[in-house]
């Protein structure tokens, strides 16, 4: 049997509300990632996102379906499952070097204290925070926050990383800094990352793959869709790619339009789409395409 | 008006308390001959001279030539502030220490659980409210001893605050952190140590700081009803020889030492404190 490095499968998450029935978040979510994949969710709040990543993470249980890694069944959290949470989740008390140690003495129980120290600081510089070692959390900034607990959620190296809208909170320009940041780390160690976001822009420069959530209750993976753009991506000259406004436009038009649809779910997988197979994308519609919406995208013209 | 403000509020300190004494001395230093002894000054006899109420001046002069020599020694009814200071700071932090080893881990695990809460829970409201002089009976009965019994009363007063306060420091610890710890597979011990611990430890130092003044106020009172030695004795005792230099100055004292012991504390919380 040949199995996908994560499957989930029949995934659902009741809860019992006080008037005594029950609140179906989800129902009958099947998906797999590949070894090494990006993929990002996207779909309305409250629809149940952050549940299934805290039950990919193990952090939270199932009401039905099973969540598998390497053919092994997820039964709790584990070291090989690294969750960067919205809030940074740092612990206050310790400086920036050692809640990044934290995690990697954690991982690493024999390791001597200078090899802890030393891989610790590497994974410090690829995020730029030499100068701020020393530093509490409570003198950082949402950005350097947010870049520590990135770098102790790499540091660890586990097989799967799990992204609760970590950029959620920054302001754009912050923002657009740690997204490189993110993929140039990512881009050196392939690990797999599943992390959920809100920006549809930020999910189109990271993603090999975009899952589109349908609005809860009862919500689903309505479909899967692929970002067919070549790597590497840059943040300031991906909006010149011929895909990438016919993608943007899909993507928005889902979450608009028909995110409120019930889901085709019969096949129990979420359809996959691929908005950029159909487009002859050889010619000159990218000047047009780009001229054409610029103004609706400043980050990029911020650069 | 340039200086700073810590230096403007010191100086006004000093002026308030030369008023204070400025006050004290002049409402003192002439008695009013009264036309008709009360009936209290017929009781005390002729010692009205000496029991009244002296002067800064004569309290200063008699704080001099006691904490010159703070601790001789001329048998039981006759010993230096300092050694009566030590007694009682030693039966405090004896107490004390004693009901931190018990109040601190059965907070803890008071606080991770909530069903050990909810059984220990009417214990704790029944007992908490019990003035810790209370129980002196009963203990100098079941104990036997009155410096035993007066650490144990000690104990028991302090050890509500710390129970309480580590209790409701574990119990708040942000779940966040908790699942840093689970997302590292901590082990339950490294857990407590390693997150718990330094997320409640604000928390569980403030129980501390106010079970040390409650110590410290309810030694003096303890001391009163053993006797024997310590600051609560020595006040009293002064009071039976109406030296009221004595009396004034071991409240002074008994204010001095509990600020100290607060001050230490209050030490120790800054350097486990942390911004979030
Ligand atoms: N402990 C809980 N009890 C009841 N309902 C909950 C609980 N946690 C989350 N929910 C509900 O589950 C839904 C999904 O929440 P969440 O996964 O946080 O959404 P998202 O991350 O997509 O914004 C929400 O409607 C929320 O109200
Ligand atoms: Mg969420």
């Amino acid at each position: 049997m040949s199995h996908a490095f994560l499957e989930v499968s029949g995934l659902s998450k009741v809860y019992a509300t006080k008037e005594g029935n029950d609140f179906t978040v989800y129902d009958n979510v099947n998906f797999t990632l590949d070894k090494g994949e990006f993929v990002c969710i996207i779909g309305h709040s409250g629809c149940g996102k952050s549940t299934i990543l805290n039950t990919l993470a193990g952090l939270d249980d199932p009401s039905a379906g099973a969540v598998i890694m390497n053919n092994k069944e997820v039964k709790g959290p584990s070291l090989e499952r690294g969750v960067v949470f919205q809030n940074y989740s740092l612990l206050p008390w310790l400086s920036t070097l050692s809640n990044v140690e934290f995690g990697v003495k954690a991982r690493w129980k024999s390791w001597s204290k200078s090899k802890v120290r030393e891989h610790s600081t590497r994974f410090l510089n690829m995020v730029g925070l030499e100068h701020a070692l020393n530093r509490k959390p409570s003198e950082l900034s949402g950005g350097m926050r947010q870049r520590v607990s990135i770098a102790r959620a790499f540091a660890t190296q586990p097989e799967l990383l799990l992204l609760d809208e970590p950029f959620g909170a920054l302001d754009a320009l912050t923002r657009g800094v740690i997204q490189e940041e993110l993929v140039k780390i990512w881009s050196e160690t392939h690990q797999t990352v599943f992390m959920i976001t809100h920006d549809v822009d930020e999910a189109i420069l990271l993603s090999d793959r975009i899952f589109l959530m349908s609005n809860g209750p009862n919500a689903a993976i309505a479909e899967s869709v692929k970002v067919d753009l070549p790597r590497p991506r840059q943040r300031n000259t991906i909006f010149q790619q011929p895909g990438y406004y016919p993608l943007r436009n899909y993507l928005v038009n889902f979450l608009v339009n028909r995110s409120g649809e019930k889901p085709d779910t019969t096949s129990g997988k979420p359809k996959e789409v691929n908005p950029l197979a159909d487009l002859d994308l050889s010619g000159a519609p990218a000047e047009g395409a780009a001229a054409d919406h610029t103004p609706q995208h400043p980050r990029a013209v911020n650069q | 008006m340039m200086q700073s403000m810590p230096f403007r509020a010191a100086l006004l300190s000093i002026v308030m308390a030369v008023l204070l004494f400025g006050i004290w001395e002049a409402a003192v230093v002439t008695p009013e001959k009264s036309t008709e002894m009360t009936e209290y000054e017929m009781l005390m006899g002729g010692a009205e001279q000496e029991a009244r109420v002296p002067p800064p001046s004569d309290v200063l002069k008699h704080a001099w030539d006691e904490l010159s020599n703070p601790f001789y020694d001329k048998g039981p009814n006759d010993k230096g502030i300092g050694i009566q200071l030590a007694y009682s700071l030693y039966r405090v932090l004896t107490g004390y220490i004693l009901a931190a080893l018990i109040a601190i881990p059965i907070g803890f695990v008071v606080g991770m659980s909530p069903l050990m809460y909810n059984a220990l829970n009417p214990f704790i409201q029944v007992l908490r409210p019990i003035s810790p002089l209370a129980w002196m009976p009963l203990a100098l009965f079941i104990i036997q001893d009155s410096e035993t019994s007066a650490i144990f009363v000690i104990f028991i007063c302090s050890i509500w605050p710390m129970l309480i306060n580590t209790a409701f420091g574990v119990a708040n610890v942000r779940g966040d952190w908790i699942n840093v710890a689970r997302t590292h597979e901590l082990s339950p011990l490294r857990t407590a140590f390693q997150v718990i611990l330094p997320a409640a430890a604000p928390t569980i130092l403030t129980g501390m700081r106010i079970s040390i003044g409650i110590a410290w106020l309810v030694i003096v009172a303890a001391e009163m009803l053993v006797g024997g030695t310590g600051i609560g004795y020595y006040v009293w005792n002064e009071w039976n020889n109406l030296d009221l230099n004595s009396v004034i100055f071991s409240i002074l004292m008994i204010g001095c030492v509990g600020m100290l012991l607060d001050l230490a504390l209050s030490s120790a919380q800054r350097l486990v404190e942390y911004n979030e």
